[in-house]
């Protein structure tokens, strides 16, 4: 018996307690020491409550809590919220980027204003993120997805006085804007299908909807639009350029990795538990197969953002297509769902989960480089990049760990989770949809090594000047690169986790 | 847990050389290499395996823990070694260690880096040959790649770019050719393996487990696998027509990845087609004789034409080794115990020599800064030790008695004139051993030009005596040279012992 038992059940949402208490404590620090230049107390106040909720995360997965061996998933406040291994892995992926990007700004956001709300607008969104893996009713969904974008909408334009920043961050909110609303409209849809919005419930009162199929299919597929908004996902990606390349990095870093993570976090349950695949292709009036669907989308995401980042000349630019690309990978896990999968099915999403994770730490980790380069004022091109290894060889060897593992490169963690994804697939009998993704991955190695060829092998075209060595972003930088190549020999532990909570949603 | 260790070691002191300043960083590095190098002693010392490590045998410091598990297959972490491995393992970390000395004089900008990545490729490579898992072989055989990629395009001629990216885009192709063949294997044996241990798969092959995948029947999904995996492994060793990446690499890579690369990478794809192709395909890889062979003896043959054409002695040197891989293939294919026996032996042989000669060209080129055939003559009189040993070394090339390159050449031609697996064998020894008087003729020929006759040179440099540090890895080849060709039985005991078992292999399907 774990102690854990006996406190109540509530005490579970505790890494989104400690989270949202961290947010109100950066703001009261900012208000009784408002417009300070040394942020070293926030970024502190920051780093360590994502670090304490992730740390609560984790103890949590390991004692099991919410998880079958202590008695299943804990649902709180009439099903509106739940707290299972599912939620516990995500929040472990949403706190340890927050973490990262917290330490990294330190240096990022040196001499800058605002920097109160800038770090309890990331630890608002994370709180957000953490709830949206929890919830478990189309509202809740609804409530903390908007609680997670609306922070990330003004730190995307945190650089007030940068046009770019401004841009995107207005670009980013008009088209989240549309997005909620088409969200919205398709939970209306299947309210009125099934009466009801809490996620259980949906799927109970789903075989009352076969005169009302055609409903249902259209609410199912505006919802998937909500979704794809958020994981940055044909056919609402052509945002996330724009956004990454106009917010400041670490912001970048936080979006492409965290906030994609929770896009997924949500989709994963929404389908699996509203919208069981068994249930909805066997309605009376017709089926609603959102697997092919999302294979579909999985094909021309990952197609179409590994082409676009092979033809960009600006690196954040290339990265923001890279995870475009990785989004449909990720989606893989839920396209490779079929109606008598059995085990195959909690495999396949469980190894989507952990590509998250390892893509968690690389992808962040590749964004914080470039918010090193930022910092430095090196420019942003490809060509910007030559030579680089010869100033900075810690720092390049790190983006070069991270650029390996993202094109999937054996040594590191990328590889190995690249790998257990496609096997996945192949093993729930999509082994076109592997090939599609191995295609895109050995494809991908070209423009990630253009990064390593530039900073090792290319001579500067102008004298390169490293004016500061940044503390706070070389420390997040090494941790993801210690972290990514880490995943490798100790991916054991993380595929085995991710696919026994990905079980228990079957 | 020695092999953990070995490999443990080379990553950190990669990791420790990376962050050293430049000034003590060459010095640093050769101490540190020094560690691998006594742990492969004493792994040979200690030595206490038979048999095949593939085919059931008893494996040398084996470790076998599950690392992965994923579906149906486990992944393992599984090392250990047996006659066939140990003898590369060793040459491994002799060769990097005096590699690393050899870049004392050579290397002269972000020396930390450059040696960091020598260390790096020589743990990789370490793990290599001693992985018994596919995943873990996998890993590590792709790994090597990166080291190699960056010390071609770092520290390479002016061509460099172009070299690495070649070298790059060649050998992974390949990898990704090898690996389609090989994954096709595991799903054709189905349900019949439980993980991607090299031994399990090497028996269950054995045991005629494989059924048809794709379509394809039991014999044609292995003809596949086959043709997939030797198309994989022939661009790596390189065997004609794959060889065009060989000489750009060689010609634009400094003198110590030249080592590395003549000396173990090409190794790996040899080993890479014994453990693979030919052990746990034997029925395939005899249905394919012919073929094999022929490519065998146009290595040996073109090789050597190729060399003879040559005015750049590194260009000589390195078609001169597709000509010596030529030879192991042959060996290979003639499925005798000296025809195998003496393939395996030939890569220890050839990785001595070949290493020797890159390295003797080396010592010329820093002082002329020129390896043109054409722009000198009489560097003997200049530089005697250095030539003396580089004409002991062409001999050895040429197969001179007592040194371990007649060794492993006596061997393997003894061993495919006795060969049964198609009648027009000798036919085929006999056209390969004419190559052996092509490489008289053109390893003759340079030296006459560039060593002997009066002395002459166009360049603005002083030619002085090589220092002792670049001297002495060529004499410690010599020498290894030398003991093995005196003394075979160093190495090719254990070596027969792991090869017999595959020679008792029938046909399973």
């Amino acid at each position: 018996m774990t102690p854990l038992q006996t406190l109540p059940d509530w005490t579970a949402t505790a890494p989104a307690i400690v989270l949202a208490l961290t947010g109100l404590l950066l703001l009261v620090i900012d208000t009784i020491d408002p417009d300070t230049s040394n942020n070293g107390l926030l970024a502190g106040t920051a780093t360590l409550g994502s670090l304490a909720a992730g740390g609560i995360a984790g103890w949590f997965l390991i004692a099991g809590t919410g998880m079958e061996k202590t008695g299943g998933a804990i649902s709180l406040y009439g099903d509106a919220l739940v707290v299972d291994g599912m939620s516990l892995f995500f929040t472990l992926i949403f706190t340890s980027v927050a973490a990262m990007v917290s330490v990294a700004s330190f240096d990022y956001l040196a001499d800058r204003r605002y920097q109160g709300e800038f770090y309890s607008l990331v630890i608002f969104a994370a709180t957000g993120m953490t709830l949206m893996s929890m919830s478990n009713s189309l509202a809740t969904v609804f409530v903390s997805l908007e609680l997670a974008s609306l922070p990330s909408y003004a730190l995307v334009a945190f650089l007030k006085k940068n046009r770019g920043s401004v841009e995107a961050g207005l670009k980013y909110f008009l088209i989240g804007a549309v997005s909620s609303a088409v969200f919205a409209f398709g939970i209306s849809l299947v309210y009125a299908v099934t009466g009801s919005l809490v996620l259980p419930d949906v799927a109970a009162n789903l075989t009352g909807a076969d005169g009302l199929v055609g409903v249902l299919g259209l609410g199912v597929l505006m919802i998937a639009g909500g979704f794809a908004f958020k994981t940055a996902s044909v056919p609402f990606h052509f945002w996330a350029p724009e956004a990454y390349e106009g917010a400041p990095a670490p912001v970048s870093a936080f979006l492409s990795s965290a906030s994609k993570a929770a896009g997924f976090a949500v989709a994963f349950r929404v389908f699996t538990v509203a919208f069981p695949l068994d249930t909805i292709t066997a309605l009376g009036g017709g089926s609603v197969d959102w697997s092919i669907l999302f294979a579909v989308l999985a094909v021309v995401t990952m197609t179409l953002g590994n082409f676009a980042a092979a033809t960009q000349e600006n690196v954040k630019r290339m990265l923001a297509y890279s995870s475009i690309g990785h989004a449909g990978y990720a989606l893989i896990g839920l396209a490779a769902i079929t109606v008598d999968g059995g085990a195959a099915n909690g495999d396949v999403l469980g190894a989507s989960m952990a590509h998250l994770l390892v893509y968690g730490f690389m992808n962040t980790g590749a964004f914080l480089f470039i918010a090193m380069a930022e910092k430095w004022g090196i420019g942003r091109t490809f060509e910007d990049y030559n030579g680089l290894a010869t100033k900075v060889p810690i720092a390049a060897t790190a983006m070069t760990i991270f650029m390996f593992s993202l094109a999937g490169l054996p040594p590191f963690g990328g590889f190995v989770s690249k790998y257990a994804l496609f096997y996945s697939a192949i093993e729930s009998g999509f082994w076109w949809l592997a090939a599609v993704g191995a295609v895109n991955s050995a494809l991908s190695l070209f423009y990630y090594s253009r990064v390593v060829k530039a900073m090792w092998i290319e001579e500067p075209s102008k004298p390169l000047e490293i004016g500061s060595q940044p503390v706070g972003l070389y420390v997040a930088v090494i941790f993801a690169a210690v972290g990514t190549v880490l995943l490798l020999p100790g991916f054991q532990p993380v595929i085995e986790t991710a696919q026994t909570v990905a079980a228990a949603l079957f | 847990m020695i092999i953990e260790a070995l490999i443990a070691v080379t990553f950190l002191a990669a990791l420790v050389t990376f962050v050293l300043p430049d000034r003590i960083a060459g010095k640093a590095a050769f101490a540190l290499s020094l560690v691998p190098v006594l742990g492969s002693l004493v792994m040979w010392q200690q030595y206490d395996a038979s048999g095949n490590a593939l085919l059931g045998g008893n494996i040398a410091f084996e470790t076998d823990v599950v690392w992965l598990q994923l579906g149906q297959y486990d992944l393992h972490w599984m090392v250990g070694v047996d006659g066939i491995s140990l003898p590369l393992v060793v040459l491994t970390t002799i060769l990097t260690t005096l590699a690393i000395l050899s870049s004392w004089t050579p290397i002269s900008e972000r020396e930390s880096q450059f040696y960091g990545l020598m260390l790096l490729m020589e743990a990789n490579l370490l793990g290599v040959f001693t992985a018994l898992d596919f995943f873990v072989w996998f890993v590590f055989w792709e790994a090597v790649l990166v080291p190699m990629y960056f010390l071609i395009g770092v520290w390479g001629g002016p061509r460099r770019k172009y070299a690495a990216i070649k070298f790059f885009v060649y050998t992974n192709i390949a990898s990704l050719v090898m690996f389609i063949g090989f994954i096709s294997l595991v799903f054709g044996l189905g349900d019949s393996i439980s993980s991607l241990r090299l031994p399990e798969i090497a028996q269950a092959l054995q045991a005629g487990q494989l059924s048809g995948f794709a379509g394809l029947s039991a014999s044609a999904l292995a003809s596949v696998a086959f043709i997939a995996m030797f198309l994989g492994f022939a661009v790596k060793v390189p065997v004609v027509p794959f060889h065009t990446w060989l000489p750009d690499a060689h010609v634009e890579a400094p003198t110590p990845a030249s080592v590395m690369l003549a000396g173990v990478l090409l190794k790996m794809g040899t080993y890479a087609l014994l453990r693979f192709n030919f052990t746990m395909l034997p029925e395939t890889a005899r249905s394919f004789a012919l073929p094999i062979a022929l490519i065998a003896v146009a290595s040996v043959i073109y090789g050597a034409l190729l060399a003879l054409a040559q005015q750049d002695l590194k260009r000589i040197v390195a078609y001169s080794s597709v000509s010596s891989m030529g030879y192991v293939i042959l060996g290979l294919i003639a499925y005798t115990t000296y025809g195998v026996g003496g393939a395996t032996f030939q890569m220890v042989a050839h990785g001595l020599i070949s290493g020797l000669m890159f390295m003797a060209v080396g010592v010329i080129y820093n002082t002329t800064h020129t390896r043109m055939v054409t722009d000198m003559s009489g560097m003997a009189d200049k530089m005697p030790v250095t030539a003396g040993i580089f004409v002991a070394g062409a001999f050895g090339y040429m197969g001179l008695p007592l040194m371990a390159g007649f060794a492993a050449e006596f061997f393997i031609f003894k061993g495919s004139f006795e060969s049964t697996v198609m009648a027009a064998m000798p036919l085929f020894t006999g056209a390969a051993m004419f190559g052996i008087v092509i490489v008289a003729g053109y390893l003759l020929f340079a030296m006459q030009r560039t060593l002997f006759g009066p002395f002459e040179f166009d360049g603005d440099y002083e030619i002085t005596e090589a220092p002792f540090h670049d001297v002495a890895p060529l004499a410690v080849l010599l020498l290894l040279t030398i003991v093995l060709g005196v003394q075979p039985d160093i190495f090719f005991t254990m070596i027969q012992e792991a090869v017999n078992p595959i020679l008792e292999l029938g046909g399973a399907f």
